[in-house]
């Protein structure tokens, strides 16, 4: 007889939250400090999702996805969190990079980035400083038709040098390209650029367990283990859900799950309407990601060569050489000792965009080839820069789609959620059901550690609006615009 | 509640969301977003709470009400005259 996670758990709830992302757990967390009855669902042991760590023999721990972001997460998480989360949100000073067109170190934000493409670059002042007026100006209700390839066309034309350096790291941070939207790009650099890189002082399970005892102070039923198979409907509107076959009610469930799975699986197509579906179906995923962890033996260290580190012998920026498996564009992450204040320990953790098509049709024999020079590839290029590194690492592993998809249950293991036609349809869900919300990366915008817990925020207060109506009433169609999207969501 | 009460109203929930700023000099004829540091989630955070303390419901289409101190009581005046 196996446990049975769900044991205590009430017949009913006003919100059910599916997936304990950073988006579902804010969402959760909101919800309950509004005085509603939640229970958090997770299928995985650990909470966080994406925002998650693993520990390993030797003593060996490795952060997922704690490589940066930006500092409005300050704000975000003292105002939706604790001051005291927040007070744990550093900066990260070195960010570098090396590839065939530039190479030097810098604090990723406008005051130094201006001092890079005026005095190295050699781009006039005014126009980098009216491009960044135009990026920082990009909101949710400007005209989406610009690229960010007609963007830069019209800023840099016939510079891929500075297309590379402004495209790069976003490229990594939200896997988007040169043809999505600008304002994908424009929200997100203008994140970055107003003060650069910041981390989390203490790594992601610090995060994790601060926001987990939040919850529990603030009565969530928090529940792992728990993986929700199916959201009921009851005419036409939310009625609960069934986790590991036994069904929960509530009057709103919000899915942190994927967009698309959330759709086509928890719910069913034949709760749709054909036309909602055709709109549905052509929300393209965002891509994947592989990863490659080293730790370093114990009592050995690396010298400080900076935080984040692009590196690349590709040409210039390219998407689809960046997503392929002959990938030479990578990021390493180092985490040294004050990652986690009191530690001795040093790792690296060397992150690439993937394609969930080139990983998933490999064998087992081919997988496990492609996974080997995945890692030879990495730890070949880190020991150019880092001579000798390779002799301290004594933990080698990596991830790829295929680990992500089967931790997150994000179709194609998408590591960004979907592109950003998708979240117009997340946001429209619950006028196709009644009850049924969405929060979690979308739309690309949607993405990241500050986008995540922003839109979980967002969604939260849908979630309010709908529970504090007659739920006994069907609910309103609701003709309205995305809530207020501007540059402070991601 | 009264105009004036209302615009009280609205500075105690700001100095919530935004516990930093200092209120005391806030003029109500100005935008609040040219006088404090606010963004487009602290305006939800004010749409949220208005509910949550007063059962008001700001619809999206109305954000534009909240510009400034003043605004804000006018538009919500009629909304909140029975509170
Ligand atoms: C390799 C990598 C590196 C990244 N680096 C950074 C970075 O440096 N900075 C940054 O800001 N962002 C980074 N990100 C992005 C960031 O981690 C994510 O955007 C963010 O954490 C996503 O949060 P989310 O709320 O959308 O949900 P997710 O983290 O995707 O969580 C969804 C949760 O739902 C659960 N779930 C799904 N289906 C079910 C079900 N049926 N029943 C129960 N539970 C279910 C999953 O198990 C999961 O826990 C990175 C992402 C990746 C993949």
């Amino acid at each position: 007889m196996t446990r049975d996670w769900l044991k205590g758990v009430k017949d009913e709830y006003d919100a059910i939250i599916i997936g304990s992302g950073l988006a579902g757990m804010t969402a959760a967390n909101r919800l309950a400090t509004c005085g509603y009855s939640v229970l958090l669902l997770e299928h995985h042991y650990n909470f966080g999702g994406m925002a998650t760590w693993f520990k390993r023999k030797g003593g060996h721990i490795f952060d997922i996805s704690l490589h940066g972001f930006p500092i409005g997460m300050i704000k975000t998480c003292r105002k939706y969190w604790s001051a005291d989360i927040a007070e744990s949100i550093v900066q990260l000073k070195g960010i570098r990079f090396d590839n065939p067109q530039f190479s030097f170190t810098t604090s990723f934000d406008r005051a130094d980035f201006t001092d890079k493409l005026v005095n190295h670059f050699k781009i006039p002042a005014d126009t980098v400083e009216e491009f960044f007026k135009f990026a920082r100006g990009m909101n949710f209700y400007d005209d989406q038709k610009i690229t960010t390839r007609e963007l830069f066309e019209r800023y840099f034309p016939g510079r891929p040098d500075v297309w590379r350096l402004l495209m790069e790291p976003i490229a990594y941070a939200n896997g988007s390209t040169l043809d999505d939207p600008a304002i994908t790009f424009g929200i997100v650099f203008s994140n970055f650029m107003s003060k650069g890189v910041y981390t989390f002082q203490g790594g992601t399970d610090k995060l994790i367990t601060k926001m987990k005892a939040t919850l529990k102070a603030n009565k969530v039923d928090l529940r792992h283990h728990a993986l929700v198979e199916k959201v009921l409907l009851e005419q036409g509107r939310v009625a609960g859900v069934v986790c590991n076959g036994r069904t929960i009610r509530a009057k709103s469930v919000l899915s942190n799950a994927n967009l698309k799975s959330t759709i086509h699986k928890l719910v069913g197509d034949e709760h749709f309407s054909p036309e909602f579906l055709r709109e549905a179906a052509a929300v393209r995923l965002n891509s994947s990601s592989c990863q490659v962890y080293m730790g370093v033996r114990k009592g050995e260290s690396i010298p400080y060569v900076g935080d984040l580190f692009f590196t690349s012998t590709h040409p210039e920026f390219d998407t689809e050489a960046l997503n392929s498996m002959a990938v030479t564009s990578r990021t390493y992450s180092f985490y040294y000792p004050d990652t986690r204040p009191g530690s001795d320990r040093y790792a690296i953790v060397c992150s690439t965009n993937a394609n969930y098509a080139d990983w998933i049709t490999l064998s087992e024999e081919d997988y496990r080839r492609e996974k080997d020079k995945l890692i030879k590839g990495v730890v070949d290029t880190l020991e150019r820069y880092l001579p000798g590194v390779s002799a301290k690492i004594d933990h080698l592993e990596a991830s790829t789609p295929r680990t992500f998809e089967y931790y997150t249950r994000h179709m194609a293991g998408a590591s960004f959620g979907t592109k950003f036609e998708g979240l117009k349809i997340s946001q429209n869900l619950s006028k196709a059901i009644g009850g049924l919300f969405h929060a979690g990366s979308v739309g690309i915008i949607m993405s990241g550690w500050l986008g995540a817990i922003n839109y979980g925020v967002i969604m939260a207060n849908e979630v309010d609006k709908y529970l504090r109506q007659d739920v006994a009433v069907p609910a309103p169609v609701r003709e309205e615009t995305p809530p207020a999207m501007s540059e402070s969501h991601v | 509640m009264t105009n004036d009460q209302i615009k009280q109203a609205v500075l105690q929930i700001i100095s919530v969301i935004a516990p930093d700023e200092d209120l005391s000099r806030l003029k109500s004829d100005v935008a609040l977003r040219e006088q404090l540091e606010l963004d487009s989630m602290d305006f939800l955070d004010i749409v949220m709470e208005l509910r949550k303390r007063y059962k008001v419901e700001v619809p999206e289409a109305d954000y534009g009400h909240l510009a400034s101190l003043d605004s804000c009581a006018t538009y919500l005046e009629p909304k909140l005259k029975d509170k």
